[in-house]
């Protein structure tokens, strides 16, 4: 039966048994599974684990299984952001992250499922198909990142990387009752992680428990000059595994429990808060004035980002390429059969806001709420350690319940997107389930304050029992 | 307020072809997401400088030293059309 492992319960199975035979299990059960959290197999796999079983290694990820969003790049592994214009592309180099976790010794086992080109928060705008959330299937897993918050809950990957360009890990990791967290904008290396949204995503760590998102942070963190927004900084995240959270102050800002709510949700947050608070950690309410009107300036400068990254899918140089009489006519054809409805909807209005006469009223104005937004934070962090609150407003919802409505898809990234705006780091960890669903709690910490998110993440899952329940047929 | 000619102005400058007969679709799309985007006009930005970038850096520069890049082939090998070594396209005039 599929089971959920940790990075210590890996290395102890690959201890007893061997490299090859772990990895081999993960591919069996990803073969058998229905939940499609895959995009590609990674071939070489085995023999890259047997070459663990042959050599003695103290590397940190010696031959543990890691699966990897399909908008990161894998030499030799396609990488298709889930999309016909990338079906057949296979990259020449290894992104920054990938080449960390080849050096820690980590078998690259496949790639995950996503929404194409990371737009969307349901894992359904997929050219590959829709992934199913493994605690009901009838349910999306969340998104962008769904194949790999999916793939972890259904016992088919230990760890694995997504990315978060508005929520895309903790919404997924919330839906799918798994770990993940987006780090401080420029603390992973984005060489070689195909750009939605160049100024506000990050690589983000995936597991099944809070220490083992601090382990993979330890080995991809780290300065990188091929990306021109790496940070120098040299931090420990393992050493912020502390089971104490005595006295930390917690912010709960009142406008991420909304009236939008379901009230279950909110009720298990307000639970977890007052867990934290008997664990010895103090609370108060804030205000982040600026957060409603976070959500249309994220999809401003989002897709303005978007129109402008985009452009190099032009059938030149990679990718899908379709019959035209001159070289226009090429590339808008094959923009137009290669990108789905999600993405040309967002380039579409990306142009729109940068184009001549627009550009003050839309673009300039966003970056100036984004500084609003990032004021609130600041003040907000003058008082208090973290912030937490719910990570959305509600359990996952059913497939195709609202992929015909794109702004209520977008709607529900409303406690996400604040965030990436001002650029600090957060977590989603389990805190409950609501009708035998999932419930995701944020951490919210200030610029390069990881380590507070982490002690309060490890505090609650040590002394609660949350994410110890499995989906169906996972150990 | 986009027009269905604006989106078949858009939809050039951004180089996606939209059949004619989808226009209307899309400019009924894209207006029902500009009207949500209209509630910014509520706030007073008058004073407010804008945040192109959340971290401090200022012109980040690296020494110009020659490294290992691609092969002719590596470059190539994603590519479904070349010629002697080329990249193929059509004419772009």
């Amino acid at each position: 039966m599929p089971e959920w492992m940790s990075i210590r319960d890996t290395k102890h199975k690959i201890d007893n048994l061997s490299a090859e035979e772990v990895t081999s299990s993960y591919l069996d059960t990803i073969e058998k599974s229905s939940i499609n959290a895959f995009t590609n197999i990674n071939k070489k796999a085995i023999e890259d684990a047997k070459y663990y079983d042959k050599n003695q290694s103290d590397l940190p990820l010696a031959g543990v299984p890691i699966s990897i969003k399909d908008n990161i790049s894998t030499k030799g592994i396609p990488t298709t952001c889930s999309s016909r214009m990338l079906e057949n592309y296979i990259p020449p180099f290894n992104a920054h992250v990938i080449e960390k976790l080849y050096e820690a010794g980590a078998i690259i086992i496949g790639k995950t499922n996503m929404d194409e080109f990371a737009m969307g928060g349901s894992t359904e705008t997929c050219c590959g198909g829709t992934t199913f959330n493994p605690w009901d299937t009838s349910r999306v897993p969340g998104g962008s990142s769904g194949g790999s918050a999916a793939a972890l809950a259904a016992g088919e990957s230990p760890i694995s990387l997504g990315s978060d360009t508005g929520g895309s890990v903790r919404s997924p990791a919330s839906y799918c009752g798994v770990v993940a967290m987006k780090p401080t904008y420029g603390t992973i290396s984005r060489y070689g992680l195909i750009s939605y949204s160049n100024s506000l995503e990050q690589i983000g760590p995936m597991a099944t428990c809070v220490e083992d998102i601090a382990h993979i942070m330890d080995v991809i963190a780290g300065y990188d000059n091929r990306d021109s927004t790496s940070i120098k900084r040299d931090i420990n995240y393992s050493d912020a595994i502390i089971n104490d959270s005595e006295g930390m102050k917690i912010g709960v800002p009142t406008e991420l429990i909304s009236d939008g709510i379901n009230p279950k949700v909110e009720k298990i947050v307000w639970d977890a808060i007052h867990k934290m608070e008997d664990l010895g950690a103090i609370w108060k309410e804030v205000s982040l004035p600026t957060t409603k009107y976070a959500l249309p300036a994220y999809y401003i400068l989002a897709m303005s980002d978007a129109s402008s990254n985009l452009a190099r899918f032009d059938g030149t140089r990679y990718g899908l390429q379709v019959e035209g009489n001159n070289w226009h006519v090429m590339a808008s054809k094959t923009r137009a059969q290669g990108f789905g409805d999600e993405v040309k909807r967002r380039i579409l209005l990306g142009t729109y806001a940068l184009s001549a006469g627009y550009h003050d009223k839309y673009y300039v104005k966003a970056l100036k709420v984004r500084t609003l937004v990032k004021n609130d934070f600041d003040r907000a962090f003058n008082d208090v350690d973290v912030l937490m609150g719910p990570t959305m407003a509600d359990i996952a919802f059913k497939v195709g319940e609202k992929i015909e409505d794109p702004l209520s898809i977008y709607m529900t990234d409303i406690n996400n997107v604040p965030v990436n705006l001002a650029g600090i780091p957060s977590m989603s960890v389990p805190c409950g389930f609501a009708d035998k669903m999932p419930v995701g709690l944020q951490i919210i910490g200030n610029t390069f304050d990881e380590s507070s998110i982490l002690r309060c993440a490890y505090t609650f899952e040590q002394n609660t029992n949350h994410h110890k329940k499995r989906p169906d047929g996972v150990n | 307020m986009i027009t269905e000619e604006d989106v078949e102005r858009i939809s050039w400058l951004a180089r996606i072809e939209i059949d004619s007969s989808k226009s209307k679709e899309y400019a009924e799309q894209l207006n029902s997401i500009l009207d949500y985007f209209q509630q910014l006009e509520e706030l007073d930005t008058s004073d407010i400088e804008p945040t192109y970038h959340v971290d401090d850096l200022v012109n980040v520069l690296r020494s110009d030293d020659i490294k290992p890049s691609f092969t002719q082939e590596e470059a190539l090998e994603n590519c479904e059309n070349k010629k002697d070594g080329y990249f193929k396209v059509p004419g772009i005039m």
